[in-house]
């Protein structure tokens, strides 16, 4: 089952506009510090790289440690160049991935 | 687990008479938290507890029977209404329970454990969108031994520490505890996402963290108790808007 | 670049030795690894951060840095480190001109209350900083790990 994702990039912005985008993804990012309930170590469980490529060009990249908190949310900006997609995704450990992407349109 | 040390420091120190919370003196457990809290709660990008609104809108249209052939309407309205009574089983049902029953009676399908994904993804979805609507459980004949059972349960002294519901959360809301304000417990976010959960929790849930706390027994999940109790609360809370899903500490 | 080996080496070793807190590098060690031991500048950098916190799992926390973000004079990196978690690497992230604007936002875990330190690597080789302090706090009543 893939992770589920929340986006939030703007539709539309103008040539040369400065975007916000909002990004949550569920995960547990579980430290490898954690007891569980019968006392043995939780193996550690985590996103270790985001990344957002517009229009096939990475414009975003950050690698995260344990101290992310778990549904990591990143937020950052790109400039709005040109009318096309907008590509995140996220890696981890165990083989995790997943993607999503946003459609932008720039006049 | 910690011990709160202040406990026993307050009740020496004659704290004031017992006594329901004035309705104009209500408020959100949310107006009490600091303000990064309430923001990553209002800002539907960044609030967690959205991930599991949109798992629960998936669950929703879902399945051979999905809930949505019977429900094409939505659900707005319906989980202010909530706790409410169950006319089969003649005693009040949370939100959870009631989508258990739906799934037992109606969708040929095994109700959900309490506290899976599925359960209070569903039970987010619902209660979301009552979001911004006024608490308005039932206030009737059939509700009112309900309301006085949760009643004498939250006014109880109980555990180790002899401790009420209401000795802090009536009586001392707004003051600190070992670092912590301590809140009204008005139940309008749930389920909601817990910090110290890092994910989703019924008012189940927090209910049985409370008791635990308190050094009291939690009672077993689905135990008719946390009904009567939530029902008390939402009677309590009536006319606070919800606000599914709450981000908490 | 040595200092993103560093990064990649120190998070490497983290997953294969077992936990060992007393180990990790000193917040100060950290920011001069990071910066290769060239002076970390004051100013530039803000770094947004509660003071005190109801609650160590989910921190909110934003950097932002002046920069005219031009392929003249811009961001290349961010990096958050923290002084008491297990380890000290929080978040690195990878900028450019095509930013627009120097930010980022995310929520961390805080083992308890300590330092954060957020340092701006600039495209001329310079670096800038900013540390805050937090106060983890937690609520009177916990239960345990389910």
């Amino acid at each position: 089952m893939t992770a589920r994702v929340l986006i939030n990039v703007p539709k539309t912005a103008k040539r040369g506009e400065i975007i916000d985008i909002k990004t949550l993804i569920a995960h547990p990012m579980e430290t490898g510090y954690r007891t569980g309930p019968n006392g043995t170590i939780l193996p550690r469980d985590i996103i270790t790289l985001f990344t957002c490529a517009y229009n096939g060009v990475e414009v975003f990249r950050a690698e995260l440690s344990p101290a992310v908190a778990a549904n990591p949310f990143i937020a950052f900006s790109t400039v709005a160049t040109e009318s096309g997609t907008l590509e995140f995704r996220w890696r981890g450990d165990n083989g995790f991935a997943a993607s999503a992407t946003a459609a932008i349109a720039v006049e | 687990m910690r011990l709160p040390l202040v406990a026993p420091l307050l009740l020496c120190a004659g704290i004031a008479a017992a006594g329901e919370i004035a309705p104009a003196d209500r408020r959100s457990d949310s107006v009490l938290m600091r303000p990064e809290l309430r923001a990553m709660q209002d800002d539907d990008s960044a609030n967690p507890g959205m991930l599991a609104v949109l798992d629960g809108e998936a669950l929703w249209n879902a399945g051979d029977k999905p809930c949505a052939s019977c429900h094409p309407g939505g659900m707005r309205g319906v989980a202010a209404r909530y706790p409410a009574i169950d006319a089969a089983l003649g005693r009040p049902v949370d939100l959870e329970m009631r989508i258990n029953l739906c799934r037992t009676r109606h969708q040929n399908a095994a109700p959900f454990p309490y506290e899976s994904k599925e359960l209070l993804a569903l039970s987010a979805y619902v209660a979301h969108q009552s979001k911004g609507l006024p608490i308005a459980v039932a206030d009737d004949a059939a509700t009112h031994p309900f309301i006085a059972e949760g009643r004498a349960l939250f006014t109880r002294r109980q555990g180790q520490l002899n401790l009420s519901c209401a000795q802090c959360h009536d009586d001392n809301w707004g003051k600190s505890l070992a670092g912590a304000t301590v809140p009204q417990g008005q139940p309008t976010g749930y389920p909601i996402y817990r910090l110290e959960w890092q994910g989703m929790g019924s008012l189940q849930r927090r209910l049985r963290a409370c008791l635990a706390g308190m050094r009291a027994e939690p009672y077993p999940y689905g135990a008719p108790e946390y009904a009567a109790l939530e029902l008390f609360l939402a009677f309590r809370a009536r006319g606070l808007a919800m606000e599914t899903p709450a981000v908490r500490p | 670049m040595i200092r993103r080996r560093d990064f990649a080496l120190g998070a490497a070793a983290a997953v294969l030795a077992p936990p060992a807190r007393a180990e990790r590098p000193a917040l100060d060690e950290m920011v001069r690894r990071i910066t290769g031991g060239a002076a970390l500048r004051p100013g530039r950098v803000t770094l947004d951060v509660p003071p005190l916190v109801e609650n160590g799992n989910a921190v909110p926390l934003a950097v932002a840095v002046d920069s005219p973000m031009s392929e003249a004079d811009h961001v290349r990196a961010i990096h958050v480190v923290n002084e008491k978690n297990p380890q000290p690497q929080v978040i690195s992230a990878v900028l450019g001109p095509r930013a627009g604007r120097a930010r980022l936002a995310t929520r961390i875990k805080l083992a308890d209350s300590q330092k954060v330190a957020a340092i701006a690597e600039m495209s001329d080789g310079s670096f800038w900083g900013a540390t805050a302090e937090v106060v983890v706090t937690i609520a009177a009543c916990v239960e345990e790990v389910k």
